[in-house]
């Protein structure tokens, strides 16, 4: 079929796409280069739920609150292991170690303009216990209670407050849980402005804070768009001690893709990325306009073998699951730059944390211990495993592993709450998880390791022990008394031993601890992250 | 009454009845399954640290214990007054979260459809007049690629070529972080919203910004579309010019291009608006992958996260919007057919 | 029928039974097809993958489930591993040979379910009208708009995970596209006279919409089935995040290609060489498809 008149179609065609062209053209894209007071950041902050001290629980959250609100006290990002000034300017504790008082700074403001005195600290305090949020345990902890805590904590003077516990904890461990994210100081007086009244309870302005901000550091937050940005700038009251924002505006957009992260790194859309994959990083390596920073950060991976599965309940079995895992071509490879191997509960970093590695893989041991625990031939069991990386690439290297000794492992792939709800019912054999500390201080994962105080089905506590049906009495005890030990070397020993027992006798196969890495564009400065989520100081970052 | 009145009413009665048991359908479809799905809810209000009180709390707030059946009934009431309820994840009535989400999609789609519309039916068309040639090979092959390869990668090989590399589009996101907060959003729509900030101010770089974004997801969705269109189009085509009528009409000396676009094209048009309309609902209902790329913060990736989160409102919120599309869609399609092709008109 | 040949018997003008007559048609349709070149190009690789996935656990050179993490992680394609090798040290041409199976075999069953169901509907709805027609067409509207995710989770929650669970819930949610298109071409041919004569003969209903109407809108079907093809894998991959799909280490296509997509920037190969093998299928169903169509017009030269 030829037909002189098919012209028309052809020309109309390269009219159409002529025009397109044109139009793209009509607009250049405009300078790529983000604003010079302007920070911005990469980050997948989809997390965020809350804005609210009392709520908010989630990494990227801490990471914000860390920045926009301040706390009584805060620890030395450079050595944790020193506490230092935020608000109270002095504290000391009684000699029967129960109750803690606290100098405050003079002068201090809010955001607001409101001024920052000892009210508004035992307000906020009270107010966490009395919303009783999932953060509260944090300070409940330490015996303060709805009805008790108004007693227990409060202002004795305009820049003195009093906090009372219950029993003689570490000093240590109660001053690193006041340097948590819960026990950000909130402006009284602009929360009670917005509290919203229902059957005669007020919210304490619950309602308000989840989208807005009632803080004193040194950024506020201005938007929060969720699963796509949240805006913070400069507060210009903050106090000298709290910091000075060294840029006027922080972004921080939500981007998922890690190769979309880098995209915009390279090309200078943005000045941060924070999850970028150990190929991405690799990459970046040879790109002169990038940099990057590496922490160790407070979480550790696991496998964990839940104790109803009577075979994985034999301890020669859990013993061989341990000796089953490559940690060397894993650490090589899937984890490289954004983890270090790590064979204990207690991330680097906490008091009393061990850096003993006895296990390595070797195949022949696991099965002569296997063939002791009665199964020569192996067997088959499942594991529950979030579709996400580097856990997948673990898990799927572990399978190869497990079957050398004849073990088979079905993988049961889901999505990350699909699995943890499968797991927090204790209907798994073996789950892959991680665990950060939610304060610096060793209690934090002793508390969800190696205590089990009820190992019932009805427990009101869930701790990885007890998801694993784990009954450990003695080891919970020795956990206990390890949080009321005061004396710092007395302490570190307590939880060496802790963490031997725990490496021998537990079903949890330790993997790795974290490393959270940061790329940069080589035109910033300042850029440090913490091994805590809320310990990343975004306000003292310069851009040159 | 007159017959043609009491018809119009009839039929008028019946389409609202059967809309209506299709939304009460839909909802109950998805309700019933949402409610059985194994994740817990509060998991992503309280997080995983929550003592199991802080849980259960949560879970009462959320109406989770009571039966099934009534929680449905409770919803849909509540749904008829305005009130989809609350996402758990972002903590707003979920009727503002999809009136934030939607547009981005909207305008999305809108400018996928339009080239993909645009230029697949000329090239199906060129493709089946050609049959057989160069033409219809390149068509056929650019097709497949674009409907065989997956859109993630597509998107990311095009980013680092035109954004990366060649720098002639801006990159992921709507708009440029500069202009984030110096225009309101009343629409959410960015290009309508940057134009009228720029009629009023002559500040034509916040637009141009948001025209710079919205291109490269735009193309790539277009292609998608195209690859689709211009095949269906092609067979529809080839349908059409077999028939008899196009000898009659060739014999009695009418212009290969009249033949073409007037007459076959013509009768083409019914089965192709089909085809037209459902890519269109399908770009959508929002591609998840082609969001995340992008970080365009769209229905797809709302829908989605919310069902990873087990945060039911929301998604029984977007199913609605969704269902909503295909509906208003396929009556749009139905209501053209009758004009395009007297053939579809009912006659009984 | 002495003294015919076989081939002369089956193109007679004058068939002497009707299975002569159905037997000579088939014929007709296949000497149509066996005469497009590209059908039969279509034809051919369709049965070369057939056959290297009946084949593949002798001709695969490693073994698709077992990978040296330490030392063969992501190497590019050689001599040695021509398709390179994944992130657990895999190589990838044995896992491609033998994934060709799960995928070939979840795409056929797919579009196999999926096909008819669509077709029957629309034809019915189409053909009816009225409330009929309304009902159907809403709820195809229903399963239109209905989230694939959630019957994926509540599939892996009923029925645990696993690539056939996935075949069952991607088919449900398949069937409307070619419901609207059968409906949309049934709407134009339905007036038709020839429609009209068969119904003046006596036909019933059902034997219209089966015998005479659906063979009309089987082609556009047909074309839309084979472009669907790629999208079933790609539908499957995206389902298996949430469980609904294939079990690691299967080394399904769908899910090589998500596994791929952390590396696209750098080590290409590990997406390419699936996504390579999902076009050659779709272009070879493609080819195939049309030749089908072609050969399937009653209103084509023979």
């Amino acid at each position: 079929m030829s037909l002189r008149r098919i012209n028309r179609i052809t020309r109309r065609t390269w009219a159409l796409s002529a025009s397109a062209v044109l139009l793209l053209a009509a607009y250049a894209p405009l300078q790529a280069a983000t604003p010079k007071d302007t920070l911005v950041m990469a980050m997948a902050i989809d997390d965020i739920i809350s804005l609210d001290p009392a709520e908010a629980f989630e990494i990227s959250t801490g990471e914000i609150i860390g920045n926009a609100y301040e706390r009584l006290i805060r620890f030395d990002v450079n050595d944790p292991s020193k506490l230092l000034p935020g608000i109270a300017k002095s504290w000391k504790v009684s000699d029967d170690g129960k109750t803690y008082t606290f100098e405050l700074n003079a002068g201090l403001k809010f955001a607001s303009g409101n001024a920052l005195g000892a009210e508004d600290v035992a307000w906020s305090l009270q107010r966490a216990v009395l919303l009783d949020k999932t953060p509260a345990f944090i300070l409940t902890q330490f015996g303060l209670k709805k009805d008790t805590v108004k007693d227990r904590v409060r202002a004795t003077g305009p820049l003195t407050v009093v906090i009372e516990t219950d029993k003689a904890y570490a000093p240590t461990l109660v001053y690193n849980c006041l340097t948590a994210g819960v026990a950000s100081v909130l402006d009284k007086k602009l929360l009670m402005s917005k509290e919203v009244t229902k059957d005669g309870v007020g919210d304490l302005g619950y309602g308000w804070l989840k989208t807005n901000y009632a803080g004193s550091g040194p950024l506020k937050i201005r938007d929060w768009r969720a699963n796509e940005i949240v805006a913070l700038e400069r507060n210009d009251n903050a106090s000298a001690a709290a910091g000075k924002s060294k840029t006027a505006r922080v972004i921080i957009r939500h981007i998922k893709e890690s190769a979309t992260q880098r995209l915009l790194l390279e090309k200078g859309d943005a000045d941060i990325a924070r999850n970028l994959t150990p190929q991405d990083l690799d990459a970046l390596a040879a790109n002169k306009d990038v940099k990057s920073t590496a922490t160790a950060k407070g979480t550790v991976y696991y496998f964990s073998l839940n104790q109803k599965n009577p075979i994985l309940a034999k301890p020669e079995v859990r013993e061989a699951f341990k000796w089953l895992v490559d940690y060397d071509a894993i650490g090589k490879t899937l984890i490289k730059n954004i983890g270090v191997v790590h064979q204990n509960f207690l991330p680097q970093g906490l008091l009393g944390a061990s850096k003993d590695k006895p296990y390595k893989l070797d195949v022949a041991k696991a099965k002569a211990l296997l063939a002791k625990a009665g199964h020569p031939n192996g067997f088959k069991v499942t594991v529950d495993m979030r579709t996400a990386q580097p856990v997948q690439g673990i898990t799927e290297a572990y399978q190869q592993t497990l079957k050398q000794a004849g073990i088979e492992l079905e993988i049961l792939p889901g999505d990350g709450k699909q699995t943890l709800t499968k797991y927090r019912a204790r209907s798994h054999d073996i789950y892959v998880g991680q665990w950060g500390a939610d304060y610096w201080d060793p209690h934090t994962n002793a508390d969800t390791f190696a205590r089990n105080p009820d190992n019932s089905d009805e427990a009101k506590t869930k701790p990885l022990a007890w998801r694993n049906a784990w009954n450990i009495p003695e080891l919970t005890k020795k956990s206990d008394a390890a949080a009321q030990e005061r004396d710092g070397g007395k302490r570190a020993k307590m939880y060496q031993e802790i963490q031997a027992e725990f490496r021998n006798s537990s079903p949890f196969v330790m993997l790795y601890q974290q490393t959270e890495v940061a790329a940069f564009r080589a035109n910033l400065d300042g850029l440090k992250l913490g091994p805590t989520s809320d310990s990343t100081y975004l306000w003292a970052v310069s851009k040159k | 009454m007159a017959l043609s009145v009491q018809r119009g009413l009839f039929a008028t009665g019946r389409f609202a009845v059967v809309v209506a048991l299709t939304y009460l359908g839909l909802l109950a479809v998805t309700f019933f399954i949402g409610r059985v799905i194994p994740v817990d809810p509060a998991l992503a209000v309280a997080g995983d640290r929550a003592p199991e009180h802080v849980l259960e709390q949560v879970r009462e707030e959320l109406g989770l214990n009571l039966p099934l059946p009534e929680q449905f009934v409770r919803y849909v009431g509540r749904a008829l007054q305005g009130d989809f309820g609350t996402s758990v994840l972002t903590t707003k009535p979920v009727l503002e979260d999809i009136l934030a989400t939607f547009p981005a999609t909207l305008e999305l789609a809108t400018v996928g459809i339009i080239i993909g519309a645009g230029f697949g039916i000329p090239l199906g068309v060129w493709a089946a007049v050609r049959r057989g040639g160069l033409v219809d090979h390149a068509v056929r092959v650019m097709g497949l690629v674009g409907y065989s390869v997956p859109i993630f990668w597509l998107g990311l090989m095009a980013l680092v070529l035109f954004y990366a590399k060649l720098g002639w589009v801006s990159g992921p996101g709507r708009i440029d972080v500069a202009f984030e907060y110096s225009f309101d959003r009343t629409t959410g729509l960015m290009l309508v919203d940057t134009a009228r900030y720029a009629l009023s101010s002559g500040e034509w770089d916040a637009f141009r910004s948001a025209l710079s974004h919205l291109a490269l997801p735009g193309a790539l969705l277009g292609y998608f579309s195209l690859a689709y269109i211009s095949r269906m189009t092609r067979s529809f085509m080839l349908n059409e010019l077999a028939a008899e009528y196009i000898v009659a009409a060739r014999a009695k000396g009418l212009s290969e291009s009249r033949i073409i676009w007037r007459h076959a094209l013509r009768n083409a048009l019914v089965p192709l608006v089909t085809v037209v309309a459902l890519s269109y609902a399908g770009l959508l209902e929002g591609s998840v992958l082609t969001e995340t790329v992008f970080a365009w913060p769209g229905l797809g990736l709302y829908i989605t996260n919310s069902l990873q989160n087990a945060d039911m409102n929301a998604v029984l919120g977007g199913t609605i919007v969704v269902g909503t599309v295909f509906i208003a869609l396929n009556l749009f399609s139905d209501a053209l057919y009758r004009v395009l092709d007297p053939r579809t008109r009912d006659t009984r | 029928m002495s003294g015919e040949s076989l081939t002369q018997w089956l193109l007679s003008d004058r068939p002497q039974s009707r299975r002569q007559a159905a037997l000579g048609r088939l014929y007709g349709g296949w000497r149509t097809f066996a005469r497009n070149r590209l059908a039969m190009l279509g034809l051919f690789i369709v049965l070369a993958l057939v056959l290297l996935a009946v084949l593949a656990p002798w001709i695969a050179p490693y073994s698709p489930t077992v990978g040296d993490l330490g030392s063969s992680r992501l190497l590019p394609p050689s001599s040695t591993h021509w398709l390179g090798t994944d992130d657990q040290g895999r190589d990838i041409l044995s896992r491609l040979l033998h994934g060709s199976r799960v995928t070939l075999f979840v795409v056929l069953l797919v579009a196999v379910l999926a096909a008819p169901i669509g077709l029957l509907v629309g034809t019915v709805a189409g053909y009816a009208g009225g409330w009929v027609d309304a009902v159907l067409m809403r709820i195809t509207d229903i399963f239109l708009a209905f989230p694939r995710l959630i019957l994926a989770l509540a599939f892996v929650a009923a029925l645990g995970p696993g690539i056939e669970n996935a075949v069952i819930a991607i088919a449900i949610t398949s069937w409307p596209p070619y419901a609207r298109i059968a409906r949309a071409e049934t709407l134009t041919i339905r007036q038709a006279d020839y429609i009209s004569a068969v119904k003046l003969l006596g036909a019933s209903p059902a034997r219209i919409v089966l015998s005479h109407i659906m063979p009309l809108c089987l082609s556009s079907v047909i074309v839309r089935v084979t472009l669907d093809m790629a999208g079933i894998i790609l539908t499957a991959a995206g389902l298996g995040f949430l469980g609904l799909g294939a079990q690691p280490p299967m080394p399904e296509w769908g899910a090589m290609i998500a596994a791929g997509r952390a590396y696209v920037l750098d080590q290409w190969w590990v997406a390419a060489a699936p996504g390579m093998a999902i076009f050659v299928v779709s272009l070879a169903f493609n080819l195939l498809g049309d030749g089908l169509r072609d050969a399937l017009d009653p209103k084509a030269v023979k």
